[in-house]
């Protein structure tokens, strides 16, 4: 499970902007997740309320925003939404290897006091 | 620089930390810290939001570009293996050493949750073998990585592979600075691999169906396995052998063989 590693990180990345900015205490974060990341949301919940203890982030929420896959098809030179796991463009059939959007796992942004 | 006012922002330091203010002269981002009084309204603070925008593998990535030149200055050609448990990493390796020893200077970095078994049955033949056992950890990391290079005797070594952790899941996240990822998998655990797994397969340079030997005892569809993996990573080269065997293991040592000139003979010309 490589969502407490991935956890500890982004709080890590958290604590240092919020005392960057003065700020005692972390009310929520906001992540993006995409769907090919291959991160589990559930186990990012799991691991947020284990690695914030003793942190500013103690009572924080963590909210997750969902990135879709979005591919681009080199063939039709378009970008496309595929409709499975495949990237297969909807147009000609292509497979696509080139991934857009969807493989994200970012801190986006923070709540601060 | 800042195309506005000439300040030394970058374009990627922006990209770590923007906070967008309103100055009289311009607005643009910034990620230096502004002084920021934390005025109280009648005694309740106010929260405001701070814009981070940043990967979460952003550490490890940059280290992974550092492994990579670390690793073409030495003129060695790096790969990355990985696979479920079981599926024969390990036994791969053996015969690849067994049979490209001659033709290119090797040496294994081995991950294990647990003991040191694999590096131990690596370490015949005088093939210099770094261990690095992650306990908990599922997976390898760039950092881990050259931590363990710097106890190989690298500068007479051609080949350093690194056999990952068992796991077709947590390793597709965290680039190692390698300059192939082979992903490995067995002709026991189903056709469908590829579709379960689409993060890891879609990071393959190669694929590897192994254990060939034994598919039609275990009704492996080969056409639908191929099938699948050209979907899910058509740009991967795929190679059908069997490590215990020796079937078709030619094709793959002459891929080492080959991919370690053209790396080498890239980084001399760039």
């Amino acid at each position: 499970m490589h969502e407490v590693a991935i956890m500890e990180e982004t709080v890590a990345i958290a604590c240092q902007a919020a005392q960057r900015q003065n700020a005692h205490k972390i009310l929520s974060l906001t992540m993006r997740i995409g769907d090919l990341s291959g991160v589990v949301p559930e186990a990012l919940e799991f691991a947020f309320a284990a690695v914030t203890q003793g942190t500013p982030a103690k009572q924080a929420t963590l909210k997750i925003e969902r990135v879709p896959i979005v591919c681009h098809c080199d063939p039709c030179d378009r970008p496309f939404s595929p409709a499975d796991l495949y990237c297969e463009c909807p147009q000609c059939g292509h497979f696509s290897q080139h991934i857009i959007s969807g493989k994200e796992v970012e801190l986006k942004s923070l709540e601060v006091i | 620089m800042c195309g506005n006012c000439g300040c030394s922002v970058t374009e990627k330091e922006v990209e770590i930390h923007t906070h967008t203010h309103d100055h009289n002269v311009h607005t643009h981002a910034h990620i230096y810290d502004h002084e920021h009084h934390h005025h109280d309204h009648n005694g309740h603070p106010h929260s405001h939001s701070i814009e981070i925008k940043q990967s979460i593998f952003a550490k490890n990535d940059q280290l992974a570009e550092r492994n990579r030149g670390y690793f073409l200055a030495k003129d060695l050609f790096v790969i990355n293996v990985v696979s479920s448990p079981g599926s024969g990493k390990t036994a791969l390796l053996e015969k690849t050493i067994d049979q490209l020893q001659t033709q290119l200077n090797l040496a294994i970095i081995v991950g294990d949750l647990e003991t040191d078994n694999d590096a131990q049955r690596l370490r015949k033949n005088g093939i210099s073998v770094a261990q690095i056992t992650t306990g908990t950890l599922c997976h390898l990391d760039a950092a881990m990585v050259l931590q363990a290079a710097r106890k190989l005797p690298l500068d007479a070594v051609n080949l350093l592979i690194i056999e990952n952790v068992g796991n077709l899941v947590c390793p597709a996240a965290y680039d190692l600075g390698e300059h192939k990822r082979i992903v490995l998998l067995s002709t026991t655990e189903g056709e469908d691999k590829p579709l379960k797994y689409p993060t890891m397969f879609k990071s393959a340079d190669v694929v590897i169906i192994n254990k060939i030997d034994i598919a039609e005892v275990v009704d492996f569809n080969r056409a639908l396995a191929l099938e699948n993996i050209k979907k899910m990573c058509p740009q991967a080269e795929i190679f059908e052998l069997s490590a215990r065997t020796g079937a078709g293991m030619k094709a793959w040592l002459n891929y080492l063989q080959n991919q370690h000139q053209t790396t080498i003979a890239q980084a001399v010309e760039n």
